[in-house]
């Protein structure tokens, strides 16, 4: 049997959950969301500490950064009828040397230029704005207008709003092809039905790469393992959210009290070689050392649980959005790099456009088209 | 593993009240037998959703005391049997450790 429907979202993560609830707030409930996995919201966002966060981000990616914090995160909570837990409680980013103070410079400035509200201050400005931080931070960049958000509640509650306005969604259903008709993408193989769509969209993390092979386009995009680590609940002690110039580990506070970190040991890629693993032993240690080296209070914290997952990463570190020529009627949205959440609301809304009137006039997507992939020569 | 397909569906039925639903059934994390209730009625069909959204098995002792309770309340609520229901994945580190003792791990 055949199941047909208006779109096919392929892909049960927050950038399908918040696009398929954004159509449906379009009008459009006649959709599908088939999801690989028995649980929905696996994928990237479920493992970071959910920053959400204009600075350090590249100019492409903007324009659904600054639409995202300006026009949705504000009262997104409200319009699910869900905490998703935004707080913005501003980004630092910190230095402890001369060298970190020249990468912050050049990052802040480059946010600067595309219209983000970011700059430069010293160490102790950094302390009255955050007074755990150890006094080898000698500086900092500070965006007040970022901050952070529950990445579970927030794509759970995209999920659960597009569910009670109709949208469909079905889980443990693998996509194996795509299939076209009369030049038009039209057909969904998957392992326990058909399905049949006038637009169909793939976001499916790095596993998009084997879906969208089946139509002939090599996806630019591979799987990396990210780690995470959630500390014991505390009294509040600090909004910010934080990273450092050497990335050496982000996160912040959480509203439940636990603080969420997470960062690399810049092994992986190299270390894992079977997607089935769940994280190395080295990394979280690693990550621990880094807070340390910032946080020295934060050394007694208990640690209840680590945990990692894999991402999507593109050789230019910024997602592929939007349509494709070479396949009418495809819609893609993958290789979010790790740091997919904080716009994924944004996306949903860009992409339900998108899929409604052929165009993102809202939100300026096009630096992240799949045509920008070109061989160097 | 082998998967089966779910179609998701809401109940057409209102949430329907328990006298005991403010039974507290995480200790940790203070979460009561109507919250998971509520969850599975609200169109989360799995454990880890229901965990994610709630907090139930994500605190102190990682689910070591509620899981078995938190099991059949949804398994009650689901249809299903507690075989259905695959436990939360389990991660390091076995006891709470501190951040000091963690970063000594070097391999």
């Amino acid at each position: 049997m055949i199941t047909t429907a208006d779109v096919i979202i392929i892909g049960g993560g927050i950038e399908g959950c918040s696009t398929a609830y954004y159509l449906a707030k379009r009008g459009i409930t006649n959709v599908i969301v088939l999801e690989a996995q028995e649980i929905m919201l696996n994928g990237g966002a479920s493992r970071n500490a959910g920053g959400v966060r204009q600075s350090g981000r590249d100019p492409r990616e903007l324009p659904l950064a600054l639409y995202g914090v300006k026009n949705i995160w504000p009262t997104l909570g409200e319009e699910l009828g869900v905490d998703v837990e935004y707080n913005q409680g501003g980004n630092l980013r910190l230095g402890k040397t001369e060298e970190h103070l020249k990468t912050l410079t050049r990052l802040a400035n480059n946010a600067a230029a595309c219209g983000v509200g970011v700059g430069m201050i010293s160490g102790d400005e950094a302390r009255t704005i955050n007074p755990y931080l150890s006094e080898e931070v000698i500086g900092a960049s500070w965006c007040p207008t970022d901050g952070h958000a529950n990445p579970l509640k927030t794509g759970l509650g995209f999920y659960k709003n597009a569910l009670a306005m109709g949208v469909k969604f079905i889980t443990g259903e693998k996509v194996l092809e795509l299939r076209k008709v009369k030049g038009r993408l039209r057909k969904v193989i998957a392992e326990h039905g058909e399905y049949e769509a006038d637009t169909i969209m793939v976001c499916a993390g790095a596993q998009s790469k084997e879906i969208l092979s089946t139509v002939g386009i090599n996806a630019p995009v591979r799987p990396r393992i990210d780690h995470c680590l959630v500390t014991e609940g505390q009294p509040h002690m600090f909004d910010t959210m934080l990273g450092t110039a050497e990335a050496d580990f982000y996160g912040g506070q959480t509203n439940h009290g636990s603080f969420v970190f997470g960062g690399d040991d810049d092994l992986e890629g190299f270390d894992i070689y079977d997607l089935k693993t769940k994280g190395t032993s080295t990394t979280a240690p690693c990550v621990c050392r880094g807070i340390m080296k910032y946080f020295p209070k934060l050394a007694e914290m208990n640690i209840v649980r680590t945990w990692a997952g894999w991402i999507d990463i593109t050789p230019d570190g910024v997602p592929v959005l939007g349509d494709c020529e070479e396949v009418p009627g495809l819609v893609t949205a993958y290789g979010f790099n790790a740091h997919g959440f904080g716009i994924s609301p944004a996306i949903g809304y860009a992409l339900s456009e998108l899929i409604e009137t052929g165009e993102s006039s809202t939100i300026d997507i096009s630096g992240l088209h799949y045509n920008r992939f070109k061989a160097k020569f | 593993m082998e998967t089966t397909p779910t179609i998701r569906r809401l109940s057409a039925e209102p949430f329907k009240p328990e006298p005991d639903d403010d039974l507290i059934v995480c200790r940790c994390e203070e979460v009561t037998k109507g919250e998971l209730r509520r969850a599975v009625h609200e169109g989360l069909y799995r454990f880890p959703e229901v965990r994610r959204f709630t907090r139930c098995a994500m605190g102190l002792c990682q689910g070591r005391t509620c899981t078995k309770l938190v099991k059949g309340i949804l398994s009650r609520e689901l249809g299903c049997t507690i075989e259905d229901l695959q436990n939360p994945h389990a991660r390091s580190p076995q006891r709470p450790l501190q951040m000091q003792e963690l970063g000594n791990e070097r391999f």
